[in-house]
């Protein structure tokens, strides 16, 4: 079990975060809902331990610098899958994922596994985004991580590539009997669809309003809840 | 019909060198000969190698500068993009390197240093490091900062993050600066070779410029742009173009 701490996180003079607590268990799905702009991202960058530009993790005035470790008992080896694919474009996607494993047979393995070993030879401008998308996830899991981060993966997807991408989400990593993941999002379907779990992000600074195991959450609570945070 | 670049650009020099011609014609002077002179000239040069033997001498001048006011201006720039504190110290340091007139670094240094080939090539240096600085500045601050988190996240080596991720985002500003660069530099060692060096393309134009022999003169001035020119077809734009590749109009995969 991994247990995530925050005692919160300002940017710029602004109090983005108000003190946090996650427990994970291996396997899980965490779904986070929470509107646009209620900090999502910001967390998850936390959690990825990616340095914000002036942020300071105030721990209860002592002292304004970064908490090193906010996981407990260590950190776990984080897959971010982000929002936009971030693909080296002047690489091939081949060439993209053998930064992140040299072994050819292995990355070659895994674009099959997405279904995209047709395109290893193609740059990135030249596939669609949803394709990119599967190439991103593809790299995060050859890290093969413990924890996966994902940061709306599905924005900006027509509805059937959505769908696909969905599909393989929950085939890599929801069905992977250790892997756990915190499956950011603002749209209540693909939470419920997903997670195991579920919590709500909410108010200014954002503190978790809510939060429950999927198989007593009440859908008509979770949409009352989106549309008034 | 369709012509390829390589044509357009016959058919300019073509255009160019006829109205010439009919120029020099008309004014019909030894100070502005016509292309056959010039010709002549060139030949005459070449035949007594004195031609190539200047040119060897100027372009490994040029070259040895070229490197070093790349190796040097590149990593202050980047490092002045990247680094506000070492921008805030370089900056002034940068402005007045800028402002300074090659002449005066090029004296100074032949006064201080003597007649040398150091002073010489230092010279050249100094003049060009600081544009190179100035371009590599902004690549440094154009690093996409979404990318440097994607290597951290998926933990690059510092030799994949140069490879891969900070050299190629470097490289659109390193070929500007190597473009600018070597017109410039050529320039300046012109210079420099006129007043202190005793051989080079320089060290000829300054013979050339006591009698007045304007077709030697010119015929140096082509020699060494035409050397320039084949630097630029077979070694900057086939860079160029491998360094393309990715982008969206080019080819399919």
């Amino acid at each position: 079990m991994f247990e995530f701490n925050l005692e919160g996180l300002e940017l710029s003079d602004q109090k983005i975060l108000a003190a946090l607590n996650f427990k994970l268990n291996p396997g899980e799905t965490h779904c986070l809902l929470g509107p646009s702009g209620s900090g999502k991202t910001s967390l998850l960058n936390v959690m990825a331990g990616l340095k914000q530009d002036n942020t300071v993790t105030s721990t209860k005035g002592e002292s304004k610098h970064q908490h090193h470790n906010q996981w407990l008992p260590r950190k776990p080896d984080i897959g971010y899958l982000f929002q936009q694919p971030r693909l080296l474009p002047w690489r091939t996607i081949l060439q993209n994922l053998q930064l992140v494993e040299p072994d050819k047979e292995t990355v070659l393995r895994m674009l099959g596994e997405v279904r995209l070993q047709d395109y290893a030879d193609y740059y990135p401008a030249k596939i669609s985004l949803g394709m990119a998308r599967r190439v991103a996830l593809a790299r995060c899991l050859l890290l093969k991580p413990e924890l996966v981060l994902m940061d709306e993966p599905l924005t900006s997807l027509d509805p059937p590539t959505a769908r696909e991408m969905r599909r393989l989400i929950k085939r890599l990593v929801c069905d992977h009997p250790t892997r756990s993941m915190i499956y950011v999002t603002h749209n209540l379907e693909e939470a419920l669809e997903l997670g195991d779990t579920v919590s709500v992000l909410g108010n200014t600074p954002a503190e978790v309003i809510y939060s429950n195991s999927i198989d007593n959450v009440s859908r008509e609570e979770l949409e009352t809840l989106l549309k008034h945070s | 019909m369709k012509i390829g670049r390589m044509g357009d650009q016959v058919i300019a020099f073509v255009c160019l060198l006829s109205i010439w011609w009919v120029i020099a014609s008309l004014v019909s002077s030894p100070l502005l000969p016509a292309p056959a002179d010039v010709f002549s000239a060139l030949n005459k040069e070449w035949h007594e190698q004195r031609l190539l033997e200047s040119l060897l001498v100027t372009l490994r001048r040029v070259l040895i500068s070229f490197i070093f006011a790349m190796l040097l201006g590149g990593l202050l720039g980047v490092l002045m993009g990247r680094f506000r504190l070492v921008n805030r110290i370089l900056d002034p340091i940068l402005i007045i390197l800028l402002n300074i007139p090659a002449l005066v670094v090029i004296i100074l240094l032949y006064i201080w240093f003597g007649l040398i080939e150091v002073a010489a090539v230092a010279a050249v240096i100094i003049n060009k490091l600081p544009n190179v600085a100035v371009t590599l500045r902004e690549g440094g601050r154009m690093f996409d900062h979404e990318l440097e988190e994607m290597s951290i996240m998926y933990r690059f080596s510092f030799r994949q993050k140069l490879l891969h991720v900070w050299w190629p985002q470097l490289f659109p500003y390193i070929m500007i600066a190597t473009r600018s660069g070597l017109a410039l530099i050529w320039k300046i060692v012109l210079v420099v070779e006129l007043l202190g060096r005793s051989d080079g393309v320089g060290f000829q134009l300054h013979l050339a410029f006591q009698l007045f022999d304007v077709a030697t003169i010119l015929a140096y001035s082509f020699a060494f742009i035409l050397v320039v020119q084949f630097i630029e077809w077979f070694i900057l734009q086939p860079l160029d173009r491998n360094a393309t590749r990715w982008q969206k109009g080019a080819g399919n995969v």
